[in-house]
């Protein structure tokens, strides 16, 4: 922070004014505008972290008004939901831009993490950075499966049976602590209540922790393509024109995505069993969680014991906070590390299949591949990060930012 | 802290030392007091414990039939077993079981055709099929939970699958030759 007084001079006698008692534009011009040096380089994978912050903006937004129509009661939650579809006024719009918003929102995320994956963006000194991030991406599924429960329907009824009764896994207090987060002795009313209470209150910590994301991310700056520091302001411009611009334009594209969506397939991501209501009596045939958490539900069926297979569950998701001491190369972009760059691959590949295994029943050949995927889900961290770490010989790394880019013949040119 | 720094006169703790030890463990303990009672607010609420007994007729069920009853929002499996499905059960020998149970444990004395169980899955919580004399009932004559494949005997037992232990018999007891009270 500066010295006192103002940090900038406008010429709008409103903004002078405000400037000179509270800062505020400066700040914000020193996060997203034209005080912001950011590599010049930075490529289309760069945007997804500005999308996210839009698709939590349309996640509260359309929350908010959205829970001045439901009614969190195990009697009336399913109807009311009915009831914002075909009474309110664009009820239906705004559910299903909720619905399929959540959806998106994980889509995004998931490339904005495979892109910090693959430039190695974790690395030092950003290392506080991702964890935030994956913290972030844990309360993002907190919250998405407490969202999910709130309709009542059959699938909302069992998806909270079954994730609540992981914890009955845990040795000695398990059963206590299932019904403690149950408020019964089965999912009921007041499991729905309080999850109604919990989906409204994390998308405000959430926001909090993107805060303290983008705090970190503006200490060093945001990472690039080619992995390299700047060197100087030769390499780099200000987020405002350059990236604003630039994000908008994706940002168009993640519209029209989110549109096609709600307007001609809003149920493609849903399950039709979700409109029945929940009967605490029947299981569905078939249960299946959203697709953005099948990878995990496949790696937790794949253990055939109850806590082993939560561990893992657990681990799967937990062992991204320690990928920037599992990664022993010190360069950070893929672009350069040729045989790493296969294995991320590899590993995207072995991501997708676990998530078609996870939709699949759990029986037959289905459940030994899904074996053999979680097995490798965790020799990518555990051994494929260390070890081509260690063997891979790099190849040279530019000089600044700019080379590649100018200078295409040289050794960076991919 | 100024626990660690010795005083300039005596290497002995000070009265200073002791009140920021009093107070914070004063405060540690107020603390614990006060956040009780948010923690607590979650657990079953009065209305939820007062409903925790159900009383059952058993007489309108025939032999070989089942009948699922809601106690404390749960379902609870009633079957009559007939005679051969009873002798099935019992002969079972420990040694296939994941959790060995003898049947003769899992009924009451002189009862072992009435086979009172929660129908919950062990495993995660979800309804084994096997109630109705159209569903699966497994590779054990018993009961098959379809989330995640655990098979369970004529008995409740688990037989193959995820699930750790047997499907759990509720406390009952039988207030008349054919009626029971659970809980």
């Amino acid at each position: 922070m500066s010295a006192h007084g103002p940090r900038r001079e406008y010429d709008n006698k409103i903004l002078r004014w405000i400037e000179y008692r509270m800062p505020i534009f400066s700040t914000a011009e020193g996060i997203i505008g034209r005080d912001m040096p950011t590599p010049r380089n930075l490529n289309y994978w760069w945007s997804f972290g500005a999308l996210l912050s839009i698709a939590l903006g349309i996640q509260i937004v359309t929350g908010i008004v959205l829970a001045m129509h439901y009614i969190p009661a195990s009697s009336m939650a399913f109807d009311s939901v009915e009831h914002i579809m075909r009474n309110v006024n664009y009820g239906w719009l705004l559910r299903y831009v909720h619905a399929n918003g959540a959806s998106l929102f994980f889509f995004v995320c998931y490339i904005h993490i495979l892109r910090g994956l693959y430039y190695g963006s974790y690395k030092a000194p950003r290392e506080l950075l991702w964890m935030i991030g994956v913290a972030i991406y844990v309360i993002m599924m907190a919250t998405a499966f407490m969202g999910y429960v709130l309709p009542w329907g059959q699938m909302s009824f069992w998806a909270a049976t079954v994730i609540t009764n992981l914890f009955s896994a845990i040795p000695v207090i398990g059963d206590n602590l299932v019904t403690w987060l149950w408020g019964g002795f089965a999912v009921e009313s007041p499991t729905l209540q309080r999850f109604f209470s919990l989906h409204y209150l994390l998308p405000f910590v959430i926001a909090g922790l993107v805060g303290l994301h983008i705090w970190a991310l503006h200490v060093h700056g945001p990472s690039n393509p080619v992995g390299i520091s700047p060197k100087g302001p030769q390499d780099l411009v200000p987020y405002h024109p350059y990236y604003t611009s630039k994000y908008l334009s994706v940002m168009g594209i993640f519209f029209i995505a989110l549109f096609a969506f709600v307007f001609f397939e809003p149920n493609y991501m849903g399950h039709p069993d979700n409109y029945i209501p929940a009967n605490p009596l029947v299981t569905p045939a078939h249960i299946v969680p959203e697709w953005y958490f099948l990878p995990f539900y496949a790696i937790l069926r794949s253990v055939p014991d109850k806590l082993g297979g939560v561990i893992l569950f657990g681990a799967s998701i937990a062992i991204l906070f320690v990928v920037p001491w599992l990664d022993t190369s010190r360069v950070r972009s893929a672009r350069f590390r040729p045989i790493f760059k296969q294995f991320f691959w590899v590993f995207v590949a072995v991501g997708v299949a676990l998530g078609y295994v996870g939709s699949q029943p759990a029986e037959g050949v289905m459940l030994h591949i899904g074996r053999i995927l979680t097995v490798y889900y965790f020799a990518h961290f555990l051994l494929i990060l260390p070890l081509v770490g260690w063997f891979e010989r790099p190849k040279p790394l530019p000089e600044s930012l700019g080379t590649p880019v100018l200078k295409p013949a040289g050794g960076a040119a991919e | 802290m100024a626990s660690t720094v010795p005083h300039p006169d005596t290497a002995e703790p000070t009265r200073r030392d002791f009140l920021y030890v009093a107070a914070g463990a004063a405060t540690v303990v107020g603390a614990g007091l006060a956040v009780w009672p948010l923690v607590d607010q979650m657990n079953p609420s009065a209305d939820v414990l007062a409903l925790a007994s159900t009383d059952v007729n058993l007489a309108p069920i025939e032999m070989g039939q089942s009948v699922t009853i809601v106690w404390r929002s749960k379902p609870v499996f009633i079957r009559h077993r007939t005679a051969d499905q009873v002798r099935e059960a019992a002969g079972v020998p420990m040694s296939d079981l994941p959790d060995p149970q003898a049947d003769s444990l899992r009924v009451k004395d002189g009862k072992a055709e009435w086979l009172i169980l929660v129908g919950i899955c062990t495993h995660l919580g979800c309804i084994p099929l096997g109630q109705k004399q159209t569903d699966s009932r497994g590779d054990f004559g018993g009961w098959f939970c379809p989330c995640h494949g655990s098979h369970y005997d004529g008995s409740g037992r688990i037989r193959k699958g995820p699930a750790p232990r047997n499907l759990e018999v509720p406390p009952y007891a039988f207030t008349g030759d054919t009626t029971i009270r659970i809980g």
